[in-house]
């Protein structure tokens, strides 16, 4: 093979390879102008639900337990006020076989890799995904490599990531470990050319269908104990796959009502691809340099149309601090009995400060928790933040400085959600939807597909466009 | 000397610092994408040398040799003694004084 492997001519091939690599043609769904057909992707390439249920309790993955944190609620309502603190559930997703939620996508994905006859898969990911496909691939007898994005210049990893590459590793995949940089994607194109393997991503309808049972599942439970539906369930967002997936999920099992709320670790002002700035971090996921920019550009991705399209399905995204998350760890060890891995638990820190605006019958759902070990705990990652120069005090968390300190907060009545402006990021969305397709009008399939896209209303739409001077045909 | 079939860790640059994407951060255009990978030696070699290796799913590899039975060394840290003070503190705002007070 002397095929051309500059980093231009790799990049090139881009489209041809992820063909070769998903077996899905996205040209099939593809609209004459912005948009293409979402929900006739999602079931001409993914898989019924009961379909998935199937495949999933095959190799040991979902119906997790859901647990009531008594103690972390009766906390919440000591600073509420009267008649206020809903009851906060938890769904422990730790105990799926890889330690993650993670497991439910790749359970899909590496599924559909072996039934369309690849040797292997392939997947890029410095987070739980990666274990969760290589412990898939394990059970299902298939090769696995996973990519990360681990050290600096300097040779520095985070150690997050190297447990994720140790825990790879003893599910039998070769981990390829990179510097900082999106160039990431140029080595996993040359890995699925040069090896032919299927593309894990994490972004194909196969992965995202896969996270419906996740929803469908919380709903049920509190549907079996309670004998109604959750009135608001909370899902750390990054690549969007989660809530999108959970969101789906509960639609299905018929909670129409039910609001979601993305919650994100506000690393504001750390530049993602930046070399410096990549140990001044303490989350490697579930934080907004991945989730702003995934929601508002969901394609993006490793694959030409993302299945992961938050905005589809937020009601509500907000933000918590590093200190607030790492307090809800400890207080979620301390008080509940439940050692988890700090990522999974942005959306616990978000929910406790939520539960507090709900009345005490409510009740409000923590979709995941993680698996927690060396590397990957509050332990470790706070005093790795310490040796990188990071201040670790106690305070106000609003006084955090990202990539300067960590504020703990000096009381639990501190901790507070902060909302984003979803219509902003709305907008946004809309604005890049435009500047990556080089629209220069839009019709009305356009406007419905744009609405549909932001779970907003046609006269948003229409505000927006003109207000970017676009004609409504 | 490391003898053939040994497990080693290798390095190598993936794109040199001109050759990476244009559309990066002033620190991270300054530097290499570099790579790191592990698998069994295929011929004997020295530290430092460019040696090829078969990795675990039986791809070859081509870097320089940096680690033979490359371990982890990944921990729990230095003990952070706020982390200590996080539990004393809620136990007793739940279950402690607060309430009495």
């Amino acid at each position: 093979m002397n095929k051309n492997m500059s980093y231009d001519a790799v990049m090139d091939r881009r489209s041809e390879i992820m063909k070769k690599s998903v077996g899905i043609d996205y040209n099939d769904f593809e609209y004459e102008g912005m948009g293409f057909d979402y929900e006739r992707m999602m079931n001409e390439t993914g898989y019924t639900l009961d379909e998935i249920r199937e495949i999933q309790g095959s190799t040991g993955v979902g119906n997790t337990p859901l647990i009531e944190l008594k103690n972390l609620t009766a906390l919440a309502r000591k600073f509420a006020s009267k008649g206020n603190g809903a009851r906060i559930f938890i769904k422990d997703e730790a105990s799926n076989p890889s330690g993650s939620f993670k497991a439910r996508r790749a359970a899909n994905a590496v599924y559909h890799a072996k039934k369309l006859g690849y040797k292997g898969v392939i997947a890029a990911t410095s987070g739980n995904y990666g274990a969760a496909v290589a412990s898939q691939a394990a059970m299902q007898g298939l090769k696995c490599i996973i990519v990360q994005e681990c050290y600096d210049s300097t040779g520095k990893g985070q150690p997050e990531i190297i447990e994720k590459a140790r825990k790879c590793e003893a599910y039998g995949a070769e981990v390829i470990q990179l510097t900082v940089g999106p160039e990431l994607f140029y080595t996993f194109l040359k890995l699925l050319e040069e090896t032919g393997y299927f593309n894990a991503s994490l972004y194909t309808p196969f992965g995202i269908a896969g996270v419906e049972t996740l929803g469908y599942e919380l709903v049920e439970q509190i549907r079996e104990r309670e004998g109604r539906h959750p009135d608001v369930v909370v899902c750390t967002n990054a690549g969007g796959g989660n809530l999108t997936g959970t969101a789906r999920g509960i639609i299905k099992a018929g909670a129409k009502y039910t609001n979601i709320i993305g919650a994100s670790v506000n690393l504001k002002g750390l530049h993602m691809a930046s070399d410096k700035l990549f140990n001044k971090k303490s989350f490697t996921t579930g934080h907004t340099g991945f989730g702003i920019p995934f929601s508002t550009w969901p394609d993006r991705s490793d694959v030409p149309r993302s299945a992961a399209r938050a905005l589809r399905y937020m009601d509500r995204y907000v933000l918590v601090n590093q200190g607030e998350v790492f307090y809800m760890t400890e207080a979620l060890a301390q008080l509940e009995g439940l050692e988890r891995g700090p990522a999974g638990n942005t959306s616990l820190a978000a929910a406790f400060s939520i539960a507090q605006e709900l009345k005490e019958d409510e009740i409000i759902v923590v979709q995941e928790t993680e698996y927690t070990g060396a590397g990957k705990h509050i332990q470790p990652q706070l005093s790795f933040a310490r040796e990188n120069g990071i201040e670790i005090l106690f305070g106000d968390p609003k006084e955090e400085i990202q990539g300067e300190n960590i504020v703990l907060p000096s009381h639990p009545s501190q901790i507070k959600a902060v909302d984003t402006d979803l219509n902003k990021l709305k907008a946004s969305y809309i604005k890049n939807c435009i500047k990556n397709t080089g629209a220069k009008e839009a019709t009305i399939e356009d406007i419905e597909f744009l609405i549909k896209e932001t779970k907003s209303s046609n006269e948003f739409v229409k505000n927006t466009l003109e207000n970017l001077n676009i004609n409504i045909k | 000397m490391v003898k053939k079939g040994s497990w080693v860790m290798v390095h190598d640059i993936v794109l040199e610092a001109n050759e990476r994407s244009t559309n990066l951060p002033e620190d991270t255009k300054k530097v290499p994408l570099e790579m790191w990978a592990k698998g069994f030696l295929l011929e004997d070699g020295q530290m430092g040398d460019i040696v090829e290796i078969k990795t675990i799913t039986d791809r070859l590899v081509k870097g320089t040799l940096l680690e033979v039975n490359p371990s982890y060394d990944h921990n729990f840290g230095k003990f952070v003694p706020e982390i200590l003070e996080i539990g004393i503190r809620l136990k007793h705002i739940l279950w402690g004084g607060e309430a009495n007070e």
